[in-house]
């Protein structure tokens, strides 16, 4: 399908070494390991905190924090596993494989891509610091909102609303260069020949996350703002005494919101077909279907958005159409469900660790979008709404969705990047215990969220006890064997059996023409694409 | 070739800085734009915040519809407010006037402001109030009761099939 010119150009040996390499650099693949090394590592520190929430909520009753602690820890989760740990991943693997995929030389703005990394640092610290100023009598602790910030509690809190206000303003520009840079590679950098309608899905998934979040997360920047100024200067935005509206917010945050929650998953659907493809040996089935579905999903995304609050009041007319687009979503989804097992179909299928997660992110990933399907029923939803139910739902989406699918696809670079294979025995041993203890966390909340247990609650109704105490557990088995994860990661990275270039038998596309792992700079003179 | 490239790249990343822009203006837009769905679609049960002039003059005796009144005091302002009647049953076009009652149990002078709203939304439109404790703010010294009227009337276009509507205040602290 194509022809490749490889620059064994090492020779470029001129940047610093260091510290400052890494602070300066503007190397595509330098930058990628960044954004993919600090997403781990806030992963585990988002990790931690809900094992504390878990450890809290094992009995009922009030045994190891106050419940302003506890709401703090919630919130402050959610931020850094969606805004630190989930995106960032997904920027980690535009930044690695993009290039490499539509055979460009670099991004294509190497400095916007420094300092779009270089943001991230900052405003983690600053959304956890308030617990640290807490401990020396600043402040009352980290924001006690949840991750959503409605008002009026957000008018109401203390300097961590202020801390997390800043954050996202800061995460949120960095989002927003990420993006940029991501758009003119894709639309400028492409190899000769490459016509966007035979471009990898992964950069189809990107382009759209990249418009969305340009379209989307100044909104949010907007309404955090006007939070803001609500706070500290007067104003009455979001204050009915001076004749703003508190509901008003909901509908700004979730305008950004739910769009949102495809950003995080866009790319994931990228790159799964191509895992699929190559595992499967065989072309993946209906790209066509697939780019349009992508298409479709993106722009029904920014038309669904109070689904997120069916309950705070709105007139029947405009429940139903919430009701009625949010379910028009799953159409395209269908699509792309049907597209990714008609892959697998009769392929020559084999299981190594990436395959796994992907198989497993399919079954799991449907859970979660049919269990949102339910959520969306306007009448059923006045029940779930605010419950447990809504927590597993998302969780199914998001964890294994996400991070699951995040997962698939650092198994299946991995070798490519560092230019070993990792420990295939320990990998599916990591893929099994977290497939088998996230469902033994997430299945028992959907129960008890039926039977009525509140979301954000740090004690809960005798009746709910056993099933918390399985959810704990299986909290607990999943947090620790992420462990392995991070172990495996580390040991790829020094050494091991030396990867191939193809790495995996069927894999199809440009960066499985390049050595393992590619030289520092990948194309110098760029592929032609037949 | 390279030059090329650049130039590209350069008026691509203007366009997108457009679409950024043009979202951040769109977020405070929909603040106004906001208010305005709200004031024509009834969204949030908003009201007339100042007196409404015209009075009719026909009244509707054919159909009665019940009003109800609930009340809220907001965090921070240390009142008792409630309404002395529950509800009433009214005529379209029929001038009514009730009373509600509140009592400073602080020691200090407040201000407060009652936020008015109308469930169901559609007919918040409808209820028109001539005379209201709530077109402005509502000053109590320590210890003071005070009662509050209320005069309204239901107008006659009111959509047929509604035949119950409630109305809430929230007394909210208010700058002195
Ligand atoms: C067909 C697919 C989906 C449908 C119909 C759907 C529907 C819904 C609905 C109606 C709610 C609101 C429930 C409530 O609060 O009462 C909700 C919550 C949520 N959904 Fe989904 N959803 C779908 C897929 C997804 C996906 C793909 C993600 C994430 C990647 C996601 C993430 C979330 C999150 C984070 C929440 C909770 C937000 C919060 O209140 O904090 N959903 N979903
Ligand atoms: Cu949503």
């Amino acid at each position: 399908m194509s022809t490749t010119t490889v620059a064994h150009h090492d020779e470029h040996h001129d940047h610093p070494t260091g510290i400052m390499r890494w602070l300066t650099t503007t190397n595509h693949k330098d930058i990628g390991t960044m954004y993919l090394t600090f997403s781990l590592i806030m992963f585990l520190v988002g990790g931690s905190m809900i094992l504390g929430i878990r450890a809290e909520l094992f009995k009922p009753g009030l045994q190891l924090m106050n419940p302003e602690f506890f709401n703090q820890l919630i919130g402050v989760h959610a931020l850094i596993m969606i805004f630190a740990a989930l995106m960032p991943a997904a920027t980690g693997f535009a930044n690695w494989m993009l290039p490499l995929q539509i055979g460009a030389p670099d991004m294509a703005l190497p400095r916007l891509n420094n300092w779009g990394f270089w943001i991230l640092p900052p405003s983690a610290i600053l959304l956890t610091l308030p617990f640290t100023l807490a401990l020396f009598g600043v402040g009352d602790g980290a924001l006690a909102t949840g991750w959503t910030f409605y008002p009026p509690l957000s008018v109401q809190g203390g300097i961590g609303v202020d801390f997390a206000i800043f954050a996202v303003h800061l995460l949120g520009i960095s989002s927003v260069l990420g993006s940029i840079n991501i758009i003119v590679t894709i639309y400028n950098m492409r190899a000769p020949g490459m016509t966007l309608m035979k471009m990898p899905m992964f950069a189809w998934g990107w382009l759209i996350t990249a418009f969305l979040l340009i379209a989307t997360i100044p909104v949010l920047a907007g309404a955090v703002t006007m939070l803001l100024t609500d706070r500290h200067f007067g104003t009455h935005f979001f204050d009915a005494a001076g004749g703003g509206d508190p509901i008003m917010f909901q509908h700004l945050f979730w305008f950004f919101g739910h769009p949102e929650v495809y950003i995080l998953l866009l790319p994931v659907w990228g790159f799964i077909p191509q895992i699929l493809q190559t595992f499967s040996r065989k072309p993946m089935y209906g790209y066509k279907a697939q780019v349009y579905s992508l298409w479709a999903i993106g722009a029904l995304a920014v038309v669904v958005w109070a689904h997120h609050f069916f309950t705070a009041g709105m007139p029947v007319p405009a429940l139903l159409y919430f009701m009625y687009s949010t379910m028009a979503i799953s159409l395209p989804l269908a699509v792309l469900f049907y597209c990714w097992i008609r892959t697998m179909w009769k392929g020559s299928m084999s299981f190594e660790t990436p395959m796994l997660f992907t198989v497993g992110w399919i079954i799991l990933f449907g859970i979660g979008g049919l269990t949102g399907l339910v959520l969306a029923d306007v009448a059923a939803d006045a029940q779930y709404h605010n419950s447990y139910f809504v927590v597993a739902h998302f969780h199914y989406t998001l964890f294994a969705g996400g991070i699951m699918g995040i997962m698939a696809g650092v198994y299946y670079w991995l070798p490519k990047m560092t230019g070993h294979m990792y420990n295939e025995k320990l990998g599916k041993l990591h893929f099994w215990l977290t497939a088998i203890s996230f469902n033994v966390t997430f299945i028992p909340q959907f129960f008890v969220g039926l039977a009525g247990m509140p979301r954000r609650i740090p004690d809960y109704a005798l009746q709910f006890a056993e099933f918390n105490m399985i959810s704990s557990i299986g909290a607990f088995v999943l947090g620790l064997s992420q462990l392995l994860f991070v172990y495996n990661i580390v040991s790829c990275a020094r050494g091991g059996k030396k990867a191939t270039d193809q790495v995996w038998e069927g894999a199809q596309g440009l960066e499985w023409t390049l050595p393992s792992p590619p030289p520092y700079h990948s194309f110098t003179e760029q592929p032609v694409v037949k | 070739m390279k030059e090329d490239q650049e130039r590209a790249n350069k008026q691509l990343v203007i366009k997108l800085v457009w679409i950024v822009a043009g979202a951040l203006v769109f977020a405070f837009a929909l603040v106004p734009l906001y208010d305005v769905i709200c004031a024509v679609t009834g969204l949030n049960g908003k009201t007339n915040s100042t007196a409404e002039l015209v009075v009719p003059v026909k009244v509707d005796s054919t159909r009665e519809v019940t009003v109800q009144f609930i009340s809220s005091v907001m965090p921070g302002l240390g009142w008792n407010f409630f309404p002395l009647e529950n509800s009433v049953k009214v005529h379209p076009g029929q001038v009514t006037t009730v009373l509600f009652e509140a009592k400073n149990t602080t020691s200090t002078e407040v201000s407060g402001q009652a936020i008015p709203s109308v469930t169901p939304g559609k007919a918040s439109a409808h209820l028109k109030k001539i005379e209201c404790f709530c077109f402005v703010k509502q000053t109590l010294k320590p210890g003071e009761v005070k009662k509050l009227p209320l005069r309204f009337f239901i107008s006659a276009d009111l959509p047929q099939d509604v035949h119950e509507l409630t109305l809430s205040y929230s007394f909210f602290p208010a700058a002195q």
